[in-house]
């Protein structure tokens, strides 16, 4: 008899489930989305011929080294803003060493050696393949969509060695990161607004930090830190140690403070400095907590109705360890808060993140950054060609 | 989101048709399912194979009874197994003679290291043991000013040092003081690190070879993946364990790395994390544990969902109605929006053992919830209040203004009044008023009279109810007078399962 009283999913009437974050960029000439700049056209993977995979494997390297060095994804990412060579290279320096060490160890280096020797394909090899693809966390119902995928292409294309695969399944794998998403130029719009989001332990603070000195220092930005983490001990002085050794300002009220009521106070404080950058710090929160997601679409309704369009970046933050439970993180914060994009923490592990292609999928939202290691400048943006491309460097 | 284990293999031995004996092919094609399950849940794959492994040699050539189906058989040798791996029974905490107990915490960042450190603090400091909690996370900014601010709020005192000095020497000092203190428990609280930073794992070393903990527990996250056996293997080497913790279980993570962890650590699981509060913390249970990691129903977590979710008082005032049988369709509307504080439908049900095998999908769609929402919204206060003065004008004037059929608005009428009837002989349903963080009210009722004017082919609402009522919250629980004898004896059956 209880069962009739058990109500629906009363998240679901009172939000519209289709609901595009930012659709208005696209009309507004002043928030032009940066992720247009076409994409060059030497499509990695784009084509397999079975002849001639070998060569077309170093004409793709050598295309992808040349675009890297011209173009990258950070120009896409970082507001069309022009870098140095040097920074560029530091920064795919930076994505490769992180994913180096998933390789040496993990599934992707021997999926690489798999694919590497000169063999036919077999049902083993289909079947060590899946293995190693649920080792990584990239979960059993992605992992058999993306075999079945693949062999469906190599049935269509006649292919028999185990190499050819090899750069179907890259093609796949980049695919499944490759979402568009419109969003705010960093460089135009003012004050750019962020929200950080996540469970508890995800990493959003350290995260913060990270992102509050790579605005500072490498663009210049004059950046405001929110800290809305009012309910963890200690949280505020994290935060605000970290700002000390930054040199940021942060708005705090203490522990057990509104965490709306902060989120308006530096949103006052951001007009009234004129500040370029403000990055709210919030609460960890297990998504199945209905009163605290209740809390996060409170603090976004008060961003929201401060400053039109904001915040202009939803952030979640996914440590890169968590298995299948990342689906759900993505789905719920999805409807708490309306992400508009992933980051995934603590890449330098040994763990391999696999679940992120599932959470994408799940949310069509892309990975922005990766979080690298403890140290300040260890964050790199995240490009899903570059990742894949490293993932399966010689 | 989770189709439960029981779901897929009654799909898969229905598929295979009933025999008298588990043959080999049928016990493959429900490991397959059994696999996925545990994939899903995060238990490691090799894990995964050895369990399948040992699985099978059970269920083959198993008598199919008369009183178990091929698919609750099969289950119920996965879950045996699984309580038996887990761990058959909680092994308690050391108690060292002559004291103080060292307690080590180590782990990954963001664990949840420093909140274990706290809620043990409580724990023991209940137990009368006295602790003391060192602060040796030097690293991360404020992990000290945390440890602290949790002691404050336990009443356990903190011994730290600042972050310049190093952690054995901290760890060392802090013993030295409860020894000369009389606590009787240390906790250790360490830096989270990775198992392959070389640094700082022999730091770890140093620290365990300098204070020679009589536990040393690893801190795993719920939500942890197939990593957890490299991180627990790694760390295990490197600083023997005796046991380990599993934190942030109030999530809806499956936990699946629990499994994992003993399998290759062959340490007992003391504890789980339950809730951000300090007092969130509960003794090892390996049944709940296995049914959460099969996905078959956690009537705990809903429980506690409840308890941290749903208004006490309003909860409180509606039992008491209940039970006088004077439960109008205000309570009902605020009933309705109370248990949508759960989480999804599908997730609740999910959670209750056996509820899965009513498919309940067929009876239970929230379009038709809504639907029934807009009825009663359509009612006025004195209706809702009074359902028995709505004769045929009333009837049909809620009819229309809910856009919905006639039938309808009596079908609902008639399924209330038996509801009704049902109140009195039912056990109250939700955990009876106490204390705990009161949850905000919004329970206005009558808000928006309007209903739903879109007009869409009515379907009959069902009340979602014409089967047994709450199977889980004990077997006693109401059953409702249109249960068929199969629903109730299967259901009972799934209960001994499960429970």
């Amino acid at each position: 008899m209880f069962r009739r009283l058990f109500g629906g999913d009363d998240r679901k009437t009172e939000q519209p489930e289709e609901q595009p974050p930012i659709e208005d960029t696209a009309t507004n000439a002043e928030h032009a989305p940066t992720a247009e700049q076409p994409r060059p056209q030497a499509r990695l993977f784009a084509s397999v011929d079975a002849l001639d995979v070998e060569a077309q494997r170093i004409a793709e390297a050598e295309a992808a080294a040349a675009r890297r060095r011209e173009q990258s994804g950070l120009r896409r990412l970082f507001g069309g803003q022009e870098r140095t060579e040097q920074e560029i290279q530091r920064e795919v320096a930076k994505t490769t060493a992180a994913v180096q060490k998933t390789r040496s160890t993990g599934m992707f280096g021997r999926i690489s050696d798999m694919f590497k020797v000169d063999q036919l394909i077999t049902p083993e090899l289909w079947e060590e393949l899946e293995e190693l693809m649920i080792a990584g966390d990239v979960g059993v119902d992605t992992t058999l969509t993306v075999i079945e995928r693949i062999q469906t292409e190599v049935e269509r294309n006649n292919i028999y060695k185990a190499s050819d695969a090899r750069a179907l399944l890259k093609r796949e794998l980049v695919q499944l990161l490759q979402v568009d998403q419109p969003q705010f130029s960093e460089q135009t719009t003012k004050p750019y607004v962020m929200l950080v989001i996540g469970v508890n332990g995800a990493g959003k603070t350290t995260l913060i930090a990270k992102l509050a000195n790579r605005y500072k220092q490498e663009m210049g930005k004059d950046v405001l830190l929110g800290a809305a983490d009012t309910f963890r001990a200690a949280a505020v002085e994290q935060l605000q140690t970290w700002a000390e050794r930054i040199q940021v300002p942060v708005i705090a009220q203490g522990q057990g403070a509104d965490p709306g009521a902060v989120a308006f106070d530096a949103l006052q404080a951001t007009n009234a400095r004129n500040a370029d950058v403000l990055i709210i710090d919030t609460a960890g929160r297990l998504q199945a907590k209905y009163n605290l997601m209740k809390e996060l679409e409170k603090i976004k309704n008060i961003v929201s109705k401060r400053v039109p369009e904001a915040p202009h970046e939803v952030l979640l933050v996914i440590d890169a360890t968590t298995g299948q439970n990342g689906i759900s993180q993505a789905k719920a914060f999805m409807e708490a808060a309306n992400v508009t994009h992933l980051a995934l923490t603590k890449l330098d592990s040994s763990a391999k993140g696999g679940v992120a292609f599932a959470m994408v999928q799940e949310i069509k939202r892309p990975i922005k950054y990766i979080g690298t290691g403890e140290k300040l400048d260890d964050v790199a943006v995240f490009d899903p060609e570059a990742f894949v491309d490293a993932l399966f460097e010689d | 989101m989770f189709e439960s284990l029981s779901d897929r293999l009654q799909n898969t031995f229905s598929r295979l048709g009933a025999r008298g004996r588990l043959g080999e092919a049928d016990v493959d094609e429900a490991l397959k399912e059994v696999r996925r399950a545990l994939l899903e849940a995060d238990v490691n794959f090799k894990v995964v194979k050895d369990f399948v492994g040992r699985v099978r040699e059970q269920a083959i050539g198993e008598n199919i009874t008369k009183s178990l189906s091929p698919a609750q058989m099969v289950v119920k040798i996965v879950n045996d197994e699984l309580i038996h791996l887990l761990g058959d029974e909680a092994v308690p905490l050391a108690s060292a003679q002559p004291s103080p107990t060292i307690i080590l915490l180590v782990g990954l960042n963001g664990a949840g290291k420093t909140t274990m450190a706290g809620k043990l603090g409580l724990f023991l400091r209940k137990k009368h043991r006295n602790p003391l909690l060192v602060a040796c996370d030097v690293y991360r900014p404020a992990a000290i000013k945390q440890l602290e601010t949790l002691g404050k709020q336990i009443q356990v005192p903190v011994h730290s040092e600042g972050t310049q000095v190093s952690p054995v020497t901290i760890a060392r000092n802090g013993i030295a003081e409860a020894r000369k203190n009389g606590h009787g428990v240390v906790i250790l609280d360490t830096a989270g690190r990775l198992q392959i930073d070389e640094a700082l794992m022999q730091e770890l070393e140093e620290i365990r070879a300098a204070t020679n903990p009589h536990e040393t527990l690893l801190v795993v996250d719920a939500m942890i993946g197939q990593e957890s056996v490299r991180v627990a293997e790694e760390f295990n080497r490197r600083v023997p364990l005796s046991g380990f913790v599993m934190t942030k279980i109030d999530g809806d993570a499956r936990g699946g790395a629990a499994l994992s962890i003993r399998q290759v650590t062959g340490v007992p699981i003391k504890f789980l994390g339950t809730s951000e509060k300090v007092d969130g913390l509960q003794p090892f249970d390996p049944p709940r544990l296995a049914s959460r990691i099969l996905g078959m129903g956690d009537v705990l977590t809903l429980i506690e969902r409840a308890e941290e979710n749903i208004d006490k008082e309003e909860a409180a005032k509606m039992q008491k109605k209940m039970q006088k049988g004077k439960f109008d369709f205000e309570d009902f509307l605020s009933a309705m929006k109370q248990m949508r504080r759960l989480g999804p439908l599908q997730q609740i049900l999910g959670m209750l053992p056996g509820m899965s095998q009513l498919k309940l999908d067929e009876h239970i769609n929230e379009d038709d919830l809504k639907h029934i929402e807009a009825i009663i919204q359509s009612m006025t206060l004195e209706e809702r209040r009074n359902p028995d003065i709505i004769k045929q004008s009333r009837k049909e004037r809620i009819a229309r203004g809910s856009g919905s059929e006639l039938e309808d608005v009596n079908e609902l009428l008639k399924q209330f009044r038996e509801m009704q009837r049902m109140m009195k002989g039912m056990m109250g349903m939700m955990p009876g008023a106490g204390s705990g963080r009161p949850a905000p009210t919004n329970n206005k009722g009558g808000s928006g009279k309007k209903g739903k004017s879109k007009k869409k082919k009515a379907r009959a609402p069902q009340l979602p109810g014409a089967r047994p009522g709450m199977p889980g919250f004990g077997p006693q629980a109401g059953l409702g007078p249109n249960s068929s004898p199969s629903d109730i004896e299967s259901m009972l059956r799934n209960m001994r399962k499960d429970q």
